[in-house]
């Protein structure tokens, strides 16, 4: 079995996670709390991602990450390197990729607690970061931990924006997915068996703890 | 000091135009009917509602004034703010809830023990009765050393017998405190217990004579009109 394969694509869902919890924290902060103008443009293309075909946003990230493109340029300025088929490439492509499955349940579960609580606390002294810290995170847990969940496994699952931006380079960007694909494509039937069924009580598991969470925000 | 207020503010059905002020160790007393903009009015004090127009000024600190587009964040009025209903943190203890902003803990607990709810500290709020929450959001407000307490209808979720007990735990309180008091409810006799001055507050305006035309209105309807007329009677009711 290709272990190496599966050590990337969790190495990769964890880093995607990690980094889209901080990252979408504030901006479904900005969606469920703030009015200004272009919010709907906004909260759109934050969901955009979602509606769009895999192979769209891989093209558009190639597009972007290739040492003509705009972020392509800079990085190998910067470092002399390039992105595209780099695990960094590929942790981009996944962040983008699973951005609206991280914001919009932190959006529902920050929506949902009581203005008056945050009112309470400014007039506590509490300023509103301090506020975001000790009254909003506290009180939206489990709407995080189901965020962190959804992305997590929409981050393993993913595989054509992976193969785009950083092709099947063993260790690097190879990710089961793309193992299972290629290990069909030679008709290697076994080895894409394992890969596929050590999938399923992965994906399976998560889904529990999904519903045991919504179950928990709910009561 | 004194807080002193002169507010405008224009809401959907009526516009508020109101001025006050309450001296330290006094308490004002807001009543009026429901709906009748008392609780727009302690929000424009907390910083939380903007009036139109208007100046609010603690001493000589300027919290708000319209004409120099000054106005002081509520977290920099310092002040204690009993919320109509209960607004304690879900996820923390009544102890956590309380020490919330308190620069003391050690204080806390001895709030804990004048208010009787020492043995509840560990508890959260929704494992604890209506009138014991009420309680901790006073020792929350309390602990941050307030230099103007409001209270926004604080026990009118609650049953007769604990909100009378409480009435008078805050009346025999009101003495130990030095900052001003604002008080708003409904429940004249609430009012009359409590009150060094009472403002009865109708659509936004200043209105001396609803408390009169509400009592009197009640001895025609033949209610309890002992209690109206003679109003430290009607405690006993």
């Amino acid at each position: 079995m290709d272990y190496l394969a599966l050590y990337v694509t969790l190495k990769l869902a964890l880093i995607t996670t990690v980094l889209l919890m901080i990252i979408a924290a504030p901006v479904a902060y900005l969606l469920a709390y703030y009015r200004f103008p272009g919010k709907s443009l906004l909260e759109a293309l934050v969901y955009l991602p979602m509606a769009l075909p895999p192979t769209v946003i891989g093209f558009y990230l190639i597009i972007v990450m290739s040492p003509k493109g705009f972020v392509g340029r800079i990085w190998e300025t910067c470092t002399g390197g390039s992105l595209l088929f780099t695990f960094l490439g590929i942790t981009i492509a996944s962040i983008i990729y699973s951005i609206p499955f991280a914001v919009q349940p932190m959006k529902a579960a920050f929506s949902k607690i009581d203005r008056r609580l945050l009112e309470a606390s400014y007039v506590l002294g509490l300023s509103k970061q301090a506020t975001f810290l000790r009254v909003i995170i506290p009180n939206s847990l489990s709407g995080i931990a189901a965020a962190a969940v959804l992305v997590f496994l929409h981050s393993i699952g993913a595989f054509g924006v992976l193969l785009m931006v950083g092709g099947s380079i063993p260790g690097e960007t190879k990710v089961a997915s793309i193992a299972i694909y290629e290990a069909v494509e030679t008709m290697n039937y076994s080895a894409a068996g394992m890969i596929a069924l050590s999938f399923i009580p992965i994906s399976y598991a998560f889904l529990l703890l999904i519903n045991r969470l919504n179950e928990d925000s709910r009561t | 000091m004194t807080i002193s207020a002169s507010l405008k503010k224009r809401l959907k059905y009526f516009n508020v135009d109101i001025s006050f002020s309450c001296a330290e160790e006094n308490m004002l007393v807001m009543i009026g009917p429901s709906g009748g903009g008392k609780t727009t009015i302690i929000r424009m004090l907390a910083g939380l509602t903007m009036p139109d127009e208007g100046r609010i000024l603690f001493g000589d600190e300027v919290w708000f004034d319209a004409a120099g587009c000054i106005n002081l964040e509520p977290q920099k009025r310092r002040l204690g703010y009993v919320f109509q209903d209960y607004t304690l943190f879900p996820h923390l203890n009544l102890f956590e809830n309380a020490a919330f902003a308190a620069s003391d803990k050690k204080e806390v607990g001895e709030l804990f023990e004048l208010f009787k709810i020492g043995h509840l500290k560990k508890r959260k709020p929704h494992m604890v009765s209506g009138g014991e929450r009420q309680r901790c959001a006073i020792c929350q407000a309390l602990a941050r050393h307030p230099r103007l307490l409001l209270l926004d209808e604080p026990f009118s979720a609650l049953d007769v017998i604990t909100r009378r007990g409480l009435r008078e735990e805050l009346k025999s309180l009101k003495g130990s405190l030095s900052c001003p008091i604002i008080y708003v409810t409904h429940d004249i006799n609430e009012a009359l217990f409590l009150a060094d001055e009472i403002m009865p507050v109708v659509e936004g305006k200043n209105d001396d004579g609803w408390m009169q035309r509400t009592t009197s209105r009640q001895s025609e309807e033949g209610s309890p009109t002992r209690g109206a007329r003679e109003p430290r009677l009607a405690l006993v009711y």
